[in-house]
């Protein structure tokens, strides 16, 4: 069985994680983009600290006999990935299209230049 | 169609109009096809009217369909999304001092002669900002997934119940603005999928809202950019806005509210 402290202490953390999620939107530090992942996160992390029976029993369903709270843990660690993984996209996606803003800089100031002598 | 345009269909119709500077914003995504039959019925509605395509980043002939046109082209170098494309427009419009934008889409479902309506209360001065909206009388005329219609449904009774005001279609691109919406617009714009958080913004910002009857046409071509599942995921990212919206203090930035 899980030890009522670690269920307590497990639901607390993880409602801690959606309220400064949401605060985090709140005050525009957060896209709601990459917020969903994070509040899944937290929601999955606090049902499954609460609801203790359903921590016990997806336990004995993947195996885990000696210490429920490991679910815990694999589910956490699972979660982290996720939005790593997710952040790994994103950054791609951040450098791709940074390459593009540099490369239409240096066209537009080439124009520019060439428009300033032009005028001369 | 159902031929539901009433006999003003040109801006000749609109008091006052033709003195104003007046502009309209057309957000793109790969819709050449399109986009030249939505600037020759802009120009038929109104031959003073300037217009912008904003060019989300197309990979077709979009921008250079625009600007044979005879259009401003604003061609962003990759796709922004909706939310983002259209706010270049309203930074476009606060920037050139415009005093009325309409918005129109540039894949031809939204029909300029009928900007008339869309336009009336704003030019009265009843509304800073006009909606065209499928669902605001029994007209129809518009066919769309029932997963769609529910949507659009569920988000415009959640939207009514926030604002306190009947709105049937947040999900609506077809608007003209006032230079107060011009202004709030330009600043502060929502992302993906921007009506819905747009309209409970401009309420929250004490601007007034109307909605106005309109048709809207079936897409010509291209392709919308909202699938099923995207859908649900707008859903909830959406409503996850609104609601967090509902929190935030100070959306009046009074230093720029004018």
């Amino acid at each position: 069985m899980t030890p009522l402290a670690v269920s307590i202490a497990g639901a607390i953390a993880s409602f801690t994680l959606v309220l400064v999620v949401l605060e985090l939107i709140r005050s525009h530090r957060l896209r709601e983009r990459y917020a969903l992942l994070w509040l899944a996160t937290g929601i999955t992390l606090t049902a499954l600290s609460a609801w203790r029976n359903g921590l016990n029993t997806i336990a004995r369903w993947v195996g885990v006999r000696s210490y429920p709270p490991a679910v815990l843990f694999a589910v956490g660690i699972l979660f982290i990935l996720a939005v790593l993984l997710h952040y790994s996209t994103v950054i791609s996606r951040l450098s791709d299209q940074n390459i593009v803003l540099a490369q239409r800089l240096a066209l537009l100031e080439e124009e520019v230049r060439v428009g300033a002598s032009d005028a001369r | 169609m159902p031929d539901t345009v009433v006999a003003a269909s040109s801006a000749a119709g609109l008091p006052g109009f033709a003195e104003l500077r007046r502009v309209a914003i057309v957000p793109a995504y790969n819709e050449e096809l399109a986009v030249p039959r939505v600037i020759d019925e802009l120009r038929a509605f109104d031959p003073g009217l300037d217009i912008v395509v904003v060019d989300d980043g197309s990979v077709d002939g979009t921008a250079v369909a625009a600007a044979a046109k005879g259009a401003r082209v604003l061609r962003l170098p990759f796709n922004l999304g909706i939310g983002a494309a259209v706010q270049t427009g309203f930074r476009f419009a606060f920037e050139n001092d415009y005093d009325v934008a309409v918005r129109v889409d540039g894949d031809g479902q939204h029909d300029p002669s009928q900007l008339v309506r869309v336009l009336e209360p704003v030019l009265r001065g009843e509304a800073d900002i006009a909606i065209g909206s499928r669902f605001a009388s029994d007209e129809g005329g518009y066919r769309s997934s029932r997963a769609r219609r529910v949507g659009i449904r569920l988000l415009a009774w959640v939207v009514s119940r926030i604002v306190g005001q009947r709105v049937t279609d947040t999900t609506s691109g077809f608007q003209a603005v006032n230079r107060e919406g011009i202004a709030l617009f330009a600043r502060d714009y929502p992302h993906d999928y921007p009506e819905v958080e747009a309209t409970v913004m401009v309420f929250r910002h004490r601007l007034r809202l109307c909605e106005v009857p309109v048709s809207m046409r079936e897409r010509d071509s291209g392709r919308s950019s909202i699938t099923a599942l995207r859908s649900v995921y707008y859903m909830v990212k959406v409503l996850l806005a609104i609601f967090v919206g509902l929190f935030r203090r100070n959306v009046i930035p009074q230093e720029e509210a004018k």
